[in-house]
């Protein structure tokens, strides 16, 4: 059985305001990312001791590199260049760090610039095997692979256009709430359907829009941030994997199907009793996988889960309250941190006018790197308030 | 069926001609494999000798048991079509012109699940399908989904076109309309459905057998041109340069001996004359409107044939110095490869071993008829072969070449 996490906390969640293209390198993204933990937490530079860095466009830094860019001297320090699954292996990491002293206060930041060439040049070298097999097979980028699955799971589970437009149209509805999204009209289920193809099946408002921004929280103990007097969530349990279920000819599961009941038993919680849940939403049909893989349904039962169910911060099931990525804006490997930074707001009571209504229990799921024909990564973490 | 393609219309003089692009280039060495295997149109993936594993993306170990004997072996092309998608934006400038783009995601029977550029008459998923393995305009290989059963005009599909170098609607050179070999060539070229082809002849007061006959074909237009003389080839190129697709450099001067044999060096320069310089003025005079016109509408630029040999790989003593011509033609056949494929302009070398014709007359059988010549090189367009070894010396020795080349020279000397 693994240590639980008893003692360390998560806090100062922060936001970069987005934009969709910017002229600054990550480095000043991450740089405004720092500077908003100091701002927020009250602490001094030097008080930072642990550090991990998540960024695609960084390079040809690394996060030691950005250390001497900010003038930190961390004496802990970790890359962690996942996606969407970066924000979860981030927090891992560093909860142990800080579990076993090797950290006191570390700060997880993920940033990314997004210039208006970057995407191309960022999705032509992502990967050996993207460059090998599948950048030259009409270069769109993972819409083309995400086209495959969705095709795939519509076609295996009797999935409709519609139901995924409705996870769309609640998350625009959070995302009117929500000051630093990107996306501020609001969205119907007409205009979603009538939206132009980008890759079939996916039509426009299925594809998270690229932009620039940057995402960041702490992790430290309970006793420091109790002491400082910083508003904090616990973490009650935690998993990632990493390329599972590799023989699957055609991705409909990820690791969260293979660890999720040592989530919750870790935990000491089950699916029933999490009041929101913050999952990575860069295609809708990876939402639903995450639904079912995270046992909040069965496989292939997400369309009717989604047909049951409102997904707005006030529905009866919160999902993606700060609009996710498709309505927030995707920015680079922020984007696996917008979950986290929302599921702490919630915790401590600053989600403002998209407040989960007595939300103690929380979970956050990333999923990550699309290196060649699935995503490889995935992880999630149960968050509670302090309460 | 698919659709079939119409003739290309007479081009708009005003609108001005679309440049070349190409697809994405980027490979890792190892991913080159592939393209080596596409070049000579076989369908191979990286297999462990270890433990047989059949993997994709290729890898520099076996995923399976991390063994790093792995090799390129021949595999089973049927696959099932998991999921399929028609592509209406694309981040390269390629897809972008020649959108929608219409892509499939394969399991084959081998083992792994691809990604591969889908014909449009594949059936939607899941469905039965072939993989080939072409070569791109970029000259590197990628996967393409086929219907299970060939279909009429299923050539014409617009995506394999992309891929593929069919002579249909095409207007094409051939260089020397006397030779066995370059009348046969003209009557296949015809027969695939070429709009025009303009036939090259040296020495108009030679009346060769065949020629005269070959001419009553709607298709061709008989052009004086002998690739020794630079102001002749020129002026060929001045007036028909600009609208060559294919060129057929067959043109070749073969005399039959080796150093000891023969005083002098006239026949060996001879030789050189029109197999290599002949290539080089070729290349010159008509490579720069070939390569301005890659991108050209259905019917553009698309080819650069070189008649070489199986010789120009090791030298066969008894030809030696039209082995050695052969073997400059090659090197500098890849060079105009290098050159031409900014434009997406495919150079395909052709590698015959002995062809049944006067010059081979001594040589025992099996001898390659120039008919089955013309057909393999027909082919070979048809399906974007660009190193083509026809018919089953040439096989043999490039095997043998492939294992080992000394041992190939000795076996050539003895």
């Amino acid at each position: 059985m693994r240590q639980p996490y008893h003692g360390v906390v998560l806090a100062a969640p922060v936001t970069v305001p987005y934009v969709r293209y910017s002229i600054r390198s990550a480095h000043w993204w991450l740089a405004r990312a720092f500077s908003s933990l100091l701002e927020k937490s009250k602490l001094k530079k030097e008080e930072i001791d642990g550090l991990t860095v998540s960024s695609f466009t960084l390079a040809p830094d690394t996060a030691i590199g950005f250390t001497q860019h900010i003038g930190l001297s961390p004496r802990w320090l970790d890359h962690v260049p996942l996606g969407g699954a970066s924000a979860v292996v981030a927090l891992r990491r560093a909860a142990r760090a800080v579990q076993a002293g090797d950290a006191g206060v570390v700060a997880c930041l993920a940033g990314d610039t997004n210039h208006v060439d970057s995407f191309r040049l960022t999705l032509a070298n992502f990967s050996q095997f993207a460059r090998d097999a599948v950048y030259p097979y009409g270069a769109g980028g993972p819409n083309a692979s995400f086209a495959f699955l969705t095709a795939h799971y519509m076609q295996r589970y009797g999935a409709k256009r519609e139901d995924f437009g409705k996870l769309c149209v609640a998350q625009r509805a959070n995302a009117l709430k929500y000051s630093h999204a990107l996306f501020k009209k609001p969205l119907t289920l007409d205009e979603y359907l009538s939206a132009r193809p980008i890759a079939e099946p996916l039509h426009l408002f299925d594809c998270v829009m690229p932009c620039a921004g940057a995402e960041a929280f702490l992790v430290l103990s309970e006793e420091k941030a109790r002491t400082i007097g910083l508003p904090y969530v616990r973490l009650l349990g935690t998993i990632e994997r990493h390329n599972a279920f590799s023989s699957d000819p055609v991705q409909l599961r990820a690791g969260w199907a293979l660890d999720r009941e040592e989530l919750y038993a870790q935990a000491g919680r089950s699916p029933n009793e999490i009041h929101f849940v913050q999952v990575y939403d860069d295609y809708p049909v990876i939402t639903l996988m995450q639904l079912e893989d995270l046992g909040f349904c069965g496989k292939g039962e997400g369309p009717a889960f989604v047909r049951e169910h409102r997904f707005t911060w006030d529905g009866d099931f919160p999902l993606n309250t700060s609009g996710g990525q498709l309505s927030a804006g995707q920015a680079g490997a922020a984007g696996g941190f917008l979950g986290m930074v929302e599921a702490i707001r919630q915790l401590t009571g600053e989600a403002a006018e998209r407040q989960v209504p007595h939300a103690k229990i929380g979970l956050v799921s990333g999923f990550g790197m699309i290196n060649y024909d699935r995503g490889l990564g995935s992880g999630a973490a149960i968050l509670s308030s302090n309460e | 069926m698919s659709e079939s393609i119409s003739g290309s219309k007479r081009k708009n003089p005003i609108l001005r001609t679309r440049l070349p692009t190409l697809p994405p280039a980027a490979r890792s060495r190892v991913a080159l494999g592939l393209t080596a295997a596409a070049a000579l149109g076989r369908f191979e993936l990286q297999q462990c000798r270890d433990c047989g594993m059949v993997q994709y993306p290729p890898r520099e170990a076996c995923q399976k048991c991390l063994s790093v004997r792995l090799s390129w072996t021949r595999q089973d092309d049927k696959g099932e079509l998991l999921a399929a998608t028609v592509l209406h934006h694309s981040n390269d400038l390629f897809f972008r012109e020649r959108l929608p783009w219409r892509l499939g995601l394969v399991k084959l029977a081998c083992g792994p699940t691809v990604v591969a550029h889908l014909h449009s008459a594949a059936p939607p998923a899941p469905a039965k399908l072939r993989v080939a393995v072409r070569l791109d305009r970029a000259g590197q290989a990628v996967l393409v989904g086929l219907p299970d059963k060939e279909n009429v005009n299923m050539a014409d599909d617009r995506q394999l076109r992309e891929f593929t170098c069919d002579p249909k609607h095409r207007k094409v050179l051939v260089t020397d309309g006397k030779s066995a070999v370059g009348q046969a060539l003209v009557k296949a070229l015809a027969a695939a459905g070429a709009e025009l082809i303009w036939v090259g002849h040296a020495e108009p007061w030679k009346r060769l057998p065949g020629f005269d006959e070959l001419q009553k074909l709607p298709q061709v237009t008989a052009v004086p041109l002998d690739v020794t003389d630079s102001k002749n080839v020129r002026e060929v190129a001045a007036e028909i340069g600009a609208k060559v697709d294919i060129l057929v450099s067959n043109a070749e001067l073969h005399r039959t001996h080796g150093i000891a044999a023969r005083q002098g060096v006239e026949a060996a320069r001879a030789e050189m004359d029109v197999n290599y310089f002949g290539l080089l003025r070729l290349a010159q005079e008509f490579g720069p409107a070939m390569r301005a016109r890659g991108a050209d509408g259905l019917a553009s630029a698309v080819a650069w044939v070189n008649l070489l040999s199986i010789y120009a790989l090791a030298n066969f003593p008894p030809h030696g110095t039209f082995s050695a011509s052969k073997a400059a033609a090659q090197s500098l056949a890849q060079c105009l490869r290098a050159e031409m494929r900014p434009a997406g302009v495919r150079v395909v070398n052709v590698f015959p071993g002995p062809i049944d014709d006067e010059w081979n007359q001594l040589l025992p059988p099996p001898k390659l008829a120039p008919a089955s010549l013309a057909a393999a090189i027909v082919k070979a367009l048809r399906e974007g072969v660009e190193d083509l070894y026809p018919g089953d010396v040439a096989q043999e020795w490039l095997e043998r070449w492939r294992d080992n080349p000394k041992a190939l020279e000795r076996e050539l000397s003895s």
